[in-house]
């Protein structure tokens, strides 16, 4: 049996990852999603969420990506991320301040504000953030 | 010794000229390296989605995006990304002669052709040649933004959608290494299944939530970045260009320089050896 799957996570600025691995969990539109190899064909979203790879050997990696696609075939899985991050990258403090500076924003109540940029702003730093506190977990 | 005079005054000028090629050449290759790791950064990303379009071209999928089905062809769009400015070799004019070539092929069989411009060469050069030009964008800047290439791209994909164009070719230099820029035309809608020789048996994906969205999101994101990279490739090759016809004129400056300075040379010193004969000559005859 195929113990490993070739999976690369590539963002619009570099390719993040690429090589062998066990197991792949990662957030899909409807819903988590755990990827073995020999998976059937699948096409989806990523919601902005964490991406955690199980690694030949067992050592885990965990990435944060933003949305975007992943592509499943039964010898490849290729995430397509808007923007990713391995998971050590990720800066809490800067998180913290966009979701706050999202949230005053939503608050304010202005008019001029484009209510689903700031909105989508908002979830990706929240994903973010729960990324960065389970990884420290 | 007017001669001489003359020499000196066009050595001067071409010493002149040396000077701001060499410098042209060291700002090229400066901007170079950035603009090449700019283009690399973005490869994987559209090396990647390249790969995911033509599996979903491939399959046979529930949803068939109109931009998956091949049409009868009666007028074709073509996008040229060429660069702003000049002073980069052949790299323009080897693209717009491929392009042409290209054109011709199917003007031959009556097919009508569209043209979507990226950057002031190509704009120069169909206004003097000739083409039916439907949108144009120049003044991108060295780091373009997808926001500031993407009208001129909706432009024919409206008209591929409306039906009025049923192809569309982009055309743009891929950077081989710094001497070597190759001109190269390739197919963008509808969505190219590579590798045909592939055996085509019959899967589909499974698609969450939706097929239709999803390959929606997918076809557009994939064009936005085969378009993208085609910008940043074309800078990373003008600069590649750029560096080496600098190079290159600024030699050739040291070559006839020091042609000049030879002939300049000997014309001075046959003025001399005259001057000295007469003299002897004067003196002999005293």
């Amino acid at each position: 049996m195929v113990t490993t799957v070739h999976c690369s996570i590539v963002s619009a600025e570099k390719e993040v990852f690429s090589g062998q691995v066990e197991m792949v969990v990662a957030s899909g539109t409807i819903g988590e999603l755990g990827i073995f190899p020999g998976h059937t064909p699948l096409l989806t979203g990523v919601k902005p969420g964490a991406v955690r790879l199980k690694l030949e050997g067992g050592e885990e990696q965990i990435f944060f990506a933003s949305g975007g696609f992943i592509e499943v075939q039964p010898n490849a899985i290729t995430i397509l991320a808007d923007t990713a991050l391995r998971a050590d990258d990720l800066d809490e403090a800067a998180a913290n301040a966009a979701q706050e500076k999202a949230e005053k924003e939503l608050a304010d109540n202005k008019t001029d504000i484009d209510f689903g940029r700031v909105q989508a702003d908002l979830q990706e730093t929240v994903a973010m953030l729960r990324t960065i506190r389970k990884f420290r977990k | 010794m007017a001669n001489a005079k003359e020499l000196r005054k066009q050595i001067g000028s071409i010493k002149n000229t040396q000077k701001i090629t060499s410098a042209m050449e060291m700002v090229a290759a400066s901007k170079m390296r950035k603009a090449q790791e700019r283009m690399s950064r973005g490869r994987p990303y559209s090396d990647h989605i390249r790969e995911v379009i033509s599996h979903v071209a491939k399959a046979s999928p529930e949803y068939r995006h109109q931009f998956m089905i091949e049409r009868e062809v009666k007028r074709i769009g073509y996008i040229v990304v060429t660069t702003d400015k000049g002073l980069c070799g052949g790299l323009n004019i080897n693209l717009l002669k491929a392009t042409i070539k290209n054109i011709k092929t199917w003007v031959d069989q009556d097919v009508e052709v569209d043209l979507c411009l990226i950057g002031n060469k190509g704009a120069q050069f169909f206004r003097s040649y000739g083409g039916n030009v439907v949108a144009a964008s120049s003044h991108i800047s060295e780091s373009p933004a997808i926001e500031d290439l993407i009208g001129s791209i909706k432009v024919m994909l409206n008209s591929f959608e409306a039906g009025n164009i049923d192809k569309i070719y982009q055309a743009n230099n891929i950077f081989v290494n710094t001497m070597n820029q190759s001109p190269t035309i390739k197919q963008l809608v509808p969505l190219d299944a590579q590798d045909e020789g592939e055996e085509r048996h019959c899967w589909d994906y499974i698609y969450e939530p939706d097929a239709r969205q999803l390959i929606e999101g997918l076809v557009t994101r994939y064009i936005e970045s085969q378009v993208y990279q085609a910008v940043v490739e074309n800078v990373a090759c003008e600069q590649a260009a750029k560096m080496i016809a600098m190079k290159s004129a600024t030699d050739n400056a040291g070559d006839l320089v020091d042609e000049l300075q030879l002939i300049m040379n000997n014309a001075r010193q046959a003025a001399i050896t005259q001057e000295l004969s007469e003299i002897v000559s004067g003196a002999a005859a005293v």
